[in-house]
């Protein structure tokens, strides 16, 4: 008998609360098999926010934080500041990072912290029950943009990896999505590049990975691959904006 | 049991805060109970700063001077007109007459006016006005002496600025000298 | 060990790396100051971290990932920016997490003022964060108590696994007197074997966490965390008292405010008033028994605080009903004087005979 299929030691056994059709649990298991990939599994600490993924810390197997919502930057500081050695990530949301978590992001980024962020960008809260995030885009309907995201009122949706690349700190940011396989290759790519930046200490990487959320969108889980692929793509554009290279 | 509850004050630059700290240092040296409180806040940044310090055989309560000061060391006006009226009766008040031409009005403490800038740039440093008073009142109030406050400076200064100890030692006793 | 003279907020600093502060998260405002700048000339050179944070929110969450990291990790700040705080600390409490905020406070509400005041009472005994917590909070009077009292800080925090509050005000940030550094003899403290410090893949991992989403999960938390609280009641509560033999009147004050008092009592007993004082030294837990302990002969209860009256709650529970309480405060960074405290100390008295 070949083996065809076998869980990443990078998780645990638990059975994920994540709705059906959710694009998380890809991530969660790309993040798991490039810790096993790099060996750094077991002196990775990972940092987890308030959002979906707040459960996180039970499927990461490795030492987790759970954090207070958008802080998770702020709290990787601290921990990477005393552990340098160690491997450190935060595991955040588009509502979490974008909105009340900016400064936080904005300022890791700035110092140049040397940690990996795994920025998970649904255009939407989900945790919450579907309202709008900085990063819903125009026109989308949300439980508090019921009429569809008006720019005039609330703004353009926040385009985080443009932003974050024009700082000097940020040594890695890269744009993927998980909405189809090529993509999902593409992504466990992008992670693995981060990580490796952090191991070579060259500072702050961030992987912002297109995602869908088939609950908050009011879609089936097939629908929301295409919308991803319709809509999120044509505004936040594919491809890596910083390398190291860049960053010197 | 002597207590000397004396507020020092001039405007930033003049090296108020440091007269203070070499006196309480000193204080230290001699085993008596000090503090030391500066005023803090806007008037750091330029304006007027000024600082309490006690001196005392016994355990100072509040840092705090309130209308109970033994004495005032006022180095311009503005110090003057404000805590002239904080020096209790029969208490000690220096002015620095370099800077402030008018008189106190006060009849019921002991005014002394020296020309402290006057007298430090005659020994060679405008700089040292400040210490130019602290001798003055050290010399009135005898609450620390000369050689603490020299000793102080040893450890204030650090080992950059050990050349100054000399300079701010003549300061201290011409400022004596101008009150005996 | 000689003496030196130093300033309130540097003293607590140097305290702090004596006592093994491993790194420092912190943000400029006044008047505090000058506990991150020491922090940050003299960390380094003791091989501790200095970050500044851009934020006071950023800065308590920087606290909790090295504590979780199993650090000995201090904070500081003054009042506005201990209300920025206050969601972390929350964590900190529900994660479990050791470590030592300092609050050196100033007039408020809102932006207030910055001159010495007490008015965050209520912020550090009653918890401006959210849920079900207490956390030791001591208020030194001195610059050698502030001293001591960061040095246990740290071990306490350690022990009960929880933060641990030092408040001062403006003046004990500001003000310098003579100081010495006596480390406490090293406490069996025990191993933070909860740390994350990476399994290495010799254990299970291990998860700082303050979310428990079943019921049954947080209550039996709470009550976990309400066993340390018992402990810390029974074992911490220090406090002061002074010429409380045969005091008619017994006046109450904290850090700065007390040292006015003993002025004020002084002059009282001079003037044939016998008044004495309780002067609490941590706040929470307050020492409700001193009040139990209050001689027959007293008549009544001043609080002086420099703030509208906070504590004076805490001494009505403590008194249970028994002697009148009164109050003198001024808020706003005003300091009061012996001569008012004794003022309203000998009204009270005439009033009463």
């Amino acid at each position: 008998m070949s083996l065809l299929f076998e869980p990443t030691k990078g998780m645990t056994d638990k059975s994920m609360h994540y709705c059906p059709g959710c694009t998380h649990g890809i991530i969660h298991r790309l993040v798991g098999e490039v810790l096993v990939e790099l060996g750094v599994l077991g002196k990775t600490i990972g940092v987890a926010p308030v959002g979906c993924a707040v459960l996180a810390y039970d499927y990461f197997n490795c030492d987790m934080h759970e954090a207070a919502h958008g802080r998770a930057p702020a709290v990787a500081t601290g921990i990477k500041r005393m552990l340098p050695d160690n491997v450190v990530f935060t595991y955040q949301g588009d509502g979490d990072l974008a909105s009340i978590g900016a400064a936080e992001i904005i300022h890791a980024a700035h110092r140049g912290e040397n940690f990996t962020t795994i920025f998970v960008n649904n255009a939407i809260y989900g945790m919450t029950g579907g309202q709008m995030a900085p990063t819903t885009l125009i026109g989308q309907k949300a439980t508090t943009s019921p009429y569809g995201r008006d720019k005039a009122t609330t703004g353009m949706p926040l385009k985080v990896s443009e932003m974050l690349a024009t700082i000097d700190g940020a040594a890695f940011v890269e744009r993927v999505t998980v909405h189809n396989v090529a993509g999902i290759r593409k992504t466990k790519k992008a992670i693995k590049k981060a990580f490796q930046v952090q191991l070579d200490g060259k500072g702050f990487g961030i992987v912002e990975i297109l995602s869908t959320c088939p609950t908050g969108w009011g879609q089936t889980p097939v629908e929301s691959l295409s919308w991803l692929e319709n809509n999120m793509i044509p505004y936040y554009p594919l491809g890596n904006f910083r390398t190291p290279e860049e960053a010197k | 049991m002597a207590t000397e509850k004396v507020i020092m004050a001039g405007f930033g630059g003049q090296g108020i805060m440091s007269m203070g700290q070499l006196l309480t240092y000193a204080g230290m040296i001699q085993d008596k109970q000090v503090s030391w409180l500066p005023s803090y806040g806007p008037e750091m940044r330029g304006g007027t700063a000024n600082c309490s310090v006690i001196v005392s055989d016994n355990l100072v309560g509040s840092p705090i001077i309130t209308d109970d000061a033994t004495a005032s060391v006022v180095m311009n006006l503005p110090s003057l007109l404000k805590f002239e009226q904080q020096v209790i009766a029969g208490g000690n008040l220096i002015v620095n007459s370099s800077l402030i031409e008018i008189k106190a009005k006060r009849e019921d403490i002991n005014v002394y006016y020296v020309p402290a800038n006057q007298i430090a740039k005659e020994i060679g440093n405008d700089k040292v006005a400040n210490m130019v008073m602290l001798g003055a009142y050290i010399e009135l109030t005898k609450i620390v002496s000369q050689d603490s406050i020299v000793e102080a400076m040893k450890k204030v200064f650090g080992p950059s600025k050990q050349h100054l100890v000399e300079l701010n030692k003549e300061a201290l006793k011409r400022g004596a000298k101008k009150v005996q | 060990m000689a003496k030196i003279l130093m300033k309130g907020n540097e003293a607590i600093a140097e305290a702090a790396i004596r006592a093994g502060c491993d790194c420092f998260f912190g943000y400029p405002i006044t008047p505090q100051n000058e506990v991150p700048e020491y922090m940050a000339k003299h960390m380094p050179k003791s091989g501790g971290v200095f970050v500044q944070a851009e934020s006071e929110v950023a800065a308590i969450n920087m606290v909790y990932g090295a504590a979780g990291a199993g650090f000995r990790v201090m904070t500081s700040t003054s009042s506005p920016g201990m209300a920025l705080k206050q969601e972390g600390i929350s964590y900190l409490v529900g994660a479990e997490l050791p470590s030592v905020i300092v609050n050196i406070s100033r007039g408020g509400p809102g932006l207030g003022s910055i001159q010495p005041s007490q008015s965050d009472y209520f912020q550090v005994t009653r918890g401006g964060g959210n849920g079900d917590y207490r956390i030791v909070v001591f208020a030194p009077s001195s610059i050698q108590e502030a001293v001591d009292l960061t040095i246990k800080a740290f071990d306490l925090a350690d022990y009960y696994r929880n933060p641990v509050i030092l408040l001062g005000d403006g003046m004990i940030g500001q003000m310098m007197e003579p100081v010495e550094f006596n480390l406490s003899k090293k406490t069996n403290l025990p191993k933070k074997e909860w740390a994350t410090t990476g399994t290495n893949g010799k254990r299970k991992p291990n998860i700082i966490n303050s979310l428990a989403l079943a019921s049954e999960d947080l209550e039996r938390h709470n009550y976990k965390l309400k066993k340390k609280y018992d402990e810390m009641e029974e074992k911490e509560v220090m406090h002061e008292t002074y010429k409380m033999d045969d005091a008619e009147i017994v006046l109450v004050a904290y850090g700065t405010t007390s040292r006015i008092t003993k002025n004020a009592i002084d002059s009282l007993r001079e003037s044939g008033i016998k008044a004495g004082l309780i002067r609490p030294i941590t706040l929470w837990p307050f020492p409700n028994k001193a009040f139990n302990e209050i001689p027959k002969t007293t008549k009544s209860i001043l609080v002086v605080e420099m703030s509208m009256g906070q504590m004076i709650d805490d001494v009505k529970i403590a008194n249970e009903g028994r002697l009148p309480i009164h109050f003198h405060g001024r808020p706003g960074g005003m300091i009061p004087s012996p001569e008012e405290i004794a003022e309203k100390a000998k009204e009270i008295v005439g009033g009463a005979k």
